[in-house]
């Protein structure tokens, strides 16, 4: 290695040097998910900063079952799902809530959508497309959005426009 | 060999000439203690976590499935070690299953489930045994940590509050009836409702 200058060196030193310039800046900045308007990310501290992992939320466990935002919405799941196996062997969900389960069980039976397969042919049980139900159903953690949305429900859409 | 069998049983049949009855009865008492507390020594050895996954057949399978799970790491620190659940704590009943278990030895030297192949295609067929167990004793080894009497359900989710009153405290179903899979991973139940 030669020690000569280098029009390539000078190049790659302004750059490092914009760089640190750039990050000491960031550093200083106090970056705050609270502020809705200010999000740099949503990590919870600037790039060059490890900051401390979030604590984790708590997942709701009403057993209640929730609105749908849309009608062809996949429900959510009211309940913690901590540990449930569905894999090619087993599929825990399917303990409660498949055809033959949910008399004992009382929870409700996946929807008869599930039992078609993409041809529209209707199979004795749940079609493989179907079967990861984590896939679409998901449970929900009881925490703030991260960035506010204006969704609106369908419903409300409507009532607005006949006024 | 029948000379030496003759030769034995009148060595013990003749009565001693050198040693008191005194002597002997306090040496076969001395010897008898340590027989029987090397015996139960040896017995607790192998009903410890360290034995169980001092082979790879178990450290590799379903010990690190079970790590993953409640029964291994939780927020009180409480946990069960495999010997917990799978060897009954009642002395007799211990040993009638330890006696079984010769055959994991036989197992482990033809090596029956030393690859995770082979213990795949055995995973069913072992956790049937298991279940059964369960089944047949009323799942004693999770009542010997978990008792319904104890269990205060307004503490519970309402579905598991639901499900304990009809079916555990009615005697209707035992706890292995609904929490299969929750230590290990589950074998290919297809397979098991279509027998």
């Amino acid at each position: 290695m030669s020690n000569r200058y280098t029009p390539l060196k000078a190049a790659t030193a302004a750059v490092a040097l914009g760089l640190m310039t750039f990050c000491a800046s960031a550093l200083a900045q106090d970056v705050t998910i609270s502020d809705p308007h200010n999000i740099a990310n949503l990590r919870g501290g600037p790039l060059v900063e490890t900051p401390d992992a979030p604590a984790i939320n708590k997942v709701v466990n009403s057993d209640k079952r929730q609105v749908r935002n849309y009608p062809d919405q996949p429900p959510v799941i009211p309940h913690k799902i901590d540990g449930y196996q569905i894999d090619l062997n087993a599929n825990k969900c399917m303990t409660c809530h498949s055809r033959t389960a949910v008399g004992e069980s009382q929870a409700p039976m996946i929807s008869v959508t599930h039992f078609a397969d993409r041809d529209g042919q209707f199979l004795a049980t749940v079609s493989p497309r179907r079967y990861f139900c984590t896939q679409c159903h998901v449970s929900q953690d009881d925490t703030p959005p991260l960035i506010q949305n204006t969704f609106k429900d369908v419903d409300s859409v409507l009532k607005s426009g006949s006024e | 060999m029948k000379n030496l069998f003759k030769k034995f049983w009148h060595v013990i049949r003749t009565p001693s000439v050198h040693y008191s009855l005194g002597f002997l009865t306090i040496c076969g008492f001395l010897a008898g203690v340590m027989f029987w507390g090397g015996f139960n020594t040896a017995l607790e050895v192998t009903n410890t976590e360290s034995f169980c996954i001092s082979c790879h057949e178990m450290r590799n399978t379903v010990y690190e499935e079970l790590q993953t799970t409640i029964h291994y790491s939780n927020r009180s620190g409480v946990r069960a070690t495999c010997p917990d659940c799978h060897v009954p704590h009642n002395w007799t009943d211990k040993v009638a299953r330890k006696i079984q278990a010769s055959k994991e030895v036989y197992g482990k030297i033809f090596g029956t489930i030393d690859t995770p192949e082979k213990f795949e295609a055995k995973r069913l067929e072992l956790a049937q045994h298991e279940w059964s167990r369960f089944k047949a004793n009323d799942s004693l080894e999770c009542r010997n940590c978990h008792q319904p009497d104890s269990m205060d359900i307004t503490r519970q989710s309402k579905r598991a509050a639901d499900a304990h009153q009809s079916f555990l405290f009615t005697g209707e179903k035992t706890c292995i009836d609904c929490h299969k899979g929750i230590a290990h991973k589950l074998p290919d139940i297809g397979t098991a409702l279509a027998d």
